[in-house]
């Protein structure tokens, strides 16, 4: 972990009309670091997202990517400079096969100076290089999977793919909305080591989640947000005993659940 | 028992040289060769020998209107079915595509082919440009400004009293023969309808129907839907253009006639007929339309509501359209299965 | 003074055309491509019944009013109800029923300029030195009416309750137990009907031509772009935009401008704000 901040994000705020869905958050993440970020339902988790990545525009507020401005900039634009983005509602390319829908992220100006994942600034056929990326991240080449359409996948594999549609681009950061929501105990054992994989690559993440006992295992440092605040930010232990982040959570039990786990 | 009946359902088998002719291993027999090309020959032979065998000018006339539909249907359909986008401005893209043909025949005197092929160019970077800023527009509002742009277009040069006013731009140069505008127009239509078949199977063409599936991931993915857009907009504009520049020369008369309804509203028909997104059945339903629209000239106004009728049966019964069906039919067979 | 006098007239009558256009269009989310047409076929019935039928005026009004309205309510039950919700596939076929109609009717022979209708009350009078006739400043007061009544009728009757509702959410409105096909096909009649009552208003002024049904059309679509799809009040009001900028075009650059003004008004307002001037924030986020 270098400990240089990749991602600044400052003072970020967005009103819809009148309501204010998010209020002067800030925070940095480092290069190479898991960061977690917990909050509420609807505290702003999903906004703050779509801010950074340029798929909303927010109403005042700056984002530095390496040290570059990219508020307000185009959603392909901040792509194409490696932060991408998971949506918390999966959006596959239905009518398509799985590897197919890795062809088109492979398609980008990006993937193509790049090469994908593994590429190194070569791209090569590009369903070999889809296939081959699926395989990664946990599709098994010799079963039909990679070649069923993406619509008849269980949301596992969705999860997976919208994993690998960033990792076509070779990205240096990944924002995920939610990759654990949804799956089953096992489908999470399998993903964790996954996560832990693309740390070990390079790439930065941060995750926004609501299985909080996974993302406590990963991450290196947790943010919390409530009603569209920055509640405070620490690692894992120092969140779990904050007495205002149980306040936030009053009653819910999945917190309850890990302080007694922790 | 009654519920006998309604256990029974329908089951849809490929046919086994279908499997078979699947990818390279079509090369291995004459017999599955045959099976992939011959629907192909057959359309491809029978537009090339359609001139020869039309009976008067006046049905030689016909092949031509029914080539520049075909045109406007294929981009309807590519436009709508590979791009999400549904633009009822066929006639916009003939008008301009028209006009500019007659203004560079009619004033710098260049020869149509020559005028043909710039004006579907330039008409298409017009087209394209002009349509830049609806791009983010969805479903019904698109469909709403691609409409208004060629009533627009025609109020406006009526008010203005341009480019020849409500009389039009006469005078202008015919083709050079007979056999060359037909010849002309069928190996356009061949033309753009096999290399849009190709292209909508393409890489490129498969952005292009991610686009329509799902443009957020497109975006995500680090590409500017925006331009992708502008480029299906660019190719589908061009079909367009090209058939109103030949349009134009075919009658020797450009007007405001150019920017009439028919034109947004006959491809749609044949479309919706010949079967939507399979792009030959555009082709196949203009086939149907033209001619029988053209039997009905003697009938006037009546012709439009007849396929305005047949438009509105085809959509409310859902219909799959007649190419769709006759693919289903060639590649597999059907049977009833006890459940 | 002329241009006040004359931009209200026409804004007036531009909220007649567009009201049953935006009514349709706000409660069941149907873009009804037809309305220029049954706006002509209730000018052309009115016209059959009072001159070869000769019943009172009155009389052949209502009737009018009623038979498009039930045309209307036949259109949506048997074919636009089965392609609700791909909202293409209705522009298309509504487009396609009206095309039927107006060029059924042209076919049939009414064509030219001997359909009239007389005008209510003949004569005019002098307004700041203006003559303005007796029968626009009527259409003027029913138009005004004609809104107090659906505001009326939208916020305090059971129906119109029930459409408020089916307008606001279609899937709650089902829960609560209002039937929304039914609802859908009231709207519909009551959106017809009111495009024959801007008919029957309009009409006695001019001819009854079928070429009117396309610039009616296109006036109506433009009304509700402006004033936002689906916002009633927004439709009023971009009425008077329009009705206003027309009347200030027709003075100062020609009358062939009247439509291009219109058609300009569409498409610019769809590029620049899809959800129009005053439609609801919501739509504008359907925008990618």
């Amino acid at each position: 972990m270098s400990g240089t901040p990749i991602l600044q994000v400052k003072e970020v705020t967005k009103a819809f009309g009148g309501i204010v869905a998010l209020n002067r958050v800030s925070f940095e993440v480092n290069e190479g670091e898991i960061m977690g970020i917990i909050g509420p339902n609807g505290s702003g988790k999903t906004t703050l997202i779509n801010c950074i990545t340029g798929f909303i525009k927010m109403s005042s507020g700056k984002v530095l990517f390496k040290g570059r401005d990219i508020s307000n900039k185009p959603a392909h634009k901040i792509a194409d400079m490696g932060l991408t983005r998971t949506f918390q509602i999966m959006r596959p390319y239905y009518s398509l096969p799985a590897y197919k829908n890795l062809v088109i992220p492979l398609f980008s100006p990006r993937a193509r100076r790049t090469g994908g994942w593994r590429g190194g600034g070569k791209l090569g056929d590009r369903d070999t290089v889809g296939i081959d990326i699926l395989e990664e991240i946990g599709f098994e080449r010799d079963s039909f999977v990679p070649y069923k359409m993406a619509s008849s996948l269980p949301t596992g594999y969705l999860k997976r793919l919208e994993l690998a549609r960033c990792l076509a681009l070779k990205p240096e950061i990944i924002l995920c909305d939610e990759v654990f929501s949804g799956l089953s105990m096992s489908e999470i054992a399998s993903m964790v080591p996954l996560i832990e994989r693309l740390q070990m690559d390079g790439i930065t993440l941060v995750m926004v989640e609501h299985r909080l006992r996974e993302l406590f295992r990963v991450a290196n440092r947790v943010m919390v947000m409530n009603f569209g605040e920055k509640l405070m930010e620490g690692t894992a232990e120092e969140v779990m005993t904050s007495e205002k982040v149980k306040e936030a959570y009053f009653g819910s039990e999945e917190v309850e659940e890990v302080m007694t786990y922790a | 028992m009654g519920t006998e009946q309604e256990q029974r359902r329908k089951e849809r088998l490929d046919r086994g040289i279908k499997v078979r002719s699947d990818g390279l291993y079509a090369l291995m027999s004459w017999r599955e060769l045959s099976y992939l090309t011959v629907p192909r020959m057959v359309l491809i032979v029978g537009f090339l020998i359609l001139p020869l065998i039309m009976p008067s000018m006046y049905w030689e006339r016909v092949i031509s209107i029914v080539c520049i539909y075909a045109l406007l249907a294929i981009s309807f359909d590519f436009m709508a079915h590979f791009l999400g986008l549904v633009s009822l401005g066929g006639a916009f893209f003939i008008g301009v595509g028209g006009y500019i043909s007659a203004v560079l025949n009619h004033s710098l005197g260049l020869p149509p082919l020559v005028s043909i092929a710039v004006s579907t160019i330039v008409g298409a970077l017009i087209c394209t440009l002009v349509l830049l800023p609806c791009l983010p527009l969805r479903g019904v509002y698109f469909a709403i400004v691609t409409l208004m742009y060629p009533l627009f277009l025609a109020r406006l040069i009526e008010a203005l009293n341009i480019l020849g006013g409500t009389d039009g731009i006469m005078g202008l140069d015919s083709f050079p023969g007979r056999w060359i505008e037909q010849y002309f127009m069928i190996l356009m239509v061949l033309g753009f309808l096999f290399g849009m078949r190709r292209l909508v199977n393409t890489d490129l063409g498969l952005v292009l129907r991610a686009v329509k599936d799902n443009d957020q991931a497109v975006r995500a993915s680090g590409m500017s839907i925006t331009f992708y857009k502008a480029i299906a907009v660019f190719i589908a504009s061009a079909m367009g253009c090209l058939g109103g520049a030949c349009l134009v020369h075919i009658y020797m008369w450009a007007g405001i006639s150019l920017f009439a309804l028919d034109f947004s509203i006959l491809p749609i028909a044949a479309t919706v007929i010949g079967g939507s997104g399979t792009l030959v059945g555009p082709l196949l339903g203009c086939l149907i339309l033209v001619p029988i629209s053209e039997l009905l000239r003697a009938f006037g106004t009546l012709r439009i509501v007849f396929y305005s009728l047949i438009l509105v049966g085809f959509i409310v019964l859902r219909s799959e359209g007649l190419m769709v069906y006759g693919q289903r039919k060639y590649h597999q067979f059907e049977r009833w299965v006890r459940v | 003074m002329e241009i006040l006098i004359y931009g209200l007239i026409n804004s007036v009558n531009l909220a007649l055309i567009a009201l049953g256009f935006a009514l349709v269009y706000g409660i069941s989310r149907l873009p009804n491509f037809a309305h220029g047409a049954l706006y002509v076929v209730s000018g052309f019935i009115t016209w059959t019944f009072l001159r070869r039928l000769e019943l009172n005026y009155l009389l052949s009004i209502v009737l009018a009013l009623v038979i498009v309205g039930i045309v209307g309510a036949l259109i949506y039950r048997f074919v636009l109800i089965r392609v609700r919700g791909m909202a293409i596939s209705e522009i298309i076929a509504s487009y396609a029923i009206g095309l039927a109609i107006l060029e059924g009717f042209r076919w049939c022979g009414f064509k030219g300029l001997t359909y009239t209708l007389p005008v209510f009350v003949p004569g005019s009078v002098l307004i700041f030195g203006i003559p303005v006739d007796y029968h626009r400043m009527l259409v003027v007061g029913i138009g005004a009416a004609i809104v107090a009544f659906l505001w009326f009728f939208t916020h305090y009757t059971r129906i119109g309750l029930a459409l408020r509702g089916m307008a606001q959410d279609e899937r709650a409105a089902l829960m609560l137990g209002i039937d929304s096909d039914l609802m859908a096909v009231v709207a519909m009649a009551f959106g017809s009907a009111l495009a024959g009552l801007a008919a029957v208003l309009l009409l006695p002024l001019g001819n009854i031509v079928v070429e009117a049904g396309y610039n009616i059309l296109v006036l109506a679509i433009s009304v509700c772009i402006v004033g936002g799809l689906g916002s009633w009040m927004g439709a009023v009001l971009a009425a008077f935009l329009i009705g206003f900028a027309q009347i200030l075009t027709v003075v100062y650059l020609g009358a062939h401008y009247q439509m291009v003004v219109a058609l300009l008004a569409i498409i610019l307002t769809l590029i620049v704000r899809p959800s129009g001037l005053f439609g609801r924030q919501k739509e504008l986020e359907e925008r990618v």
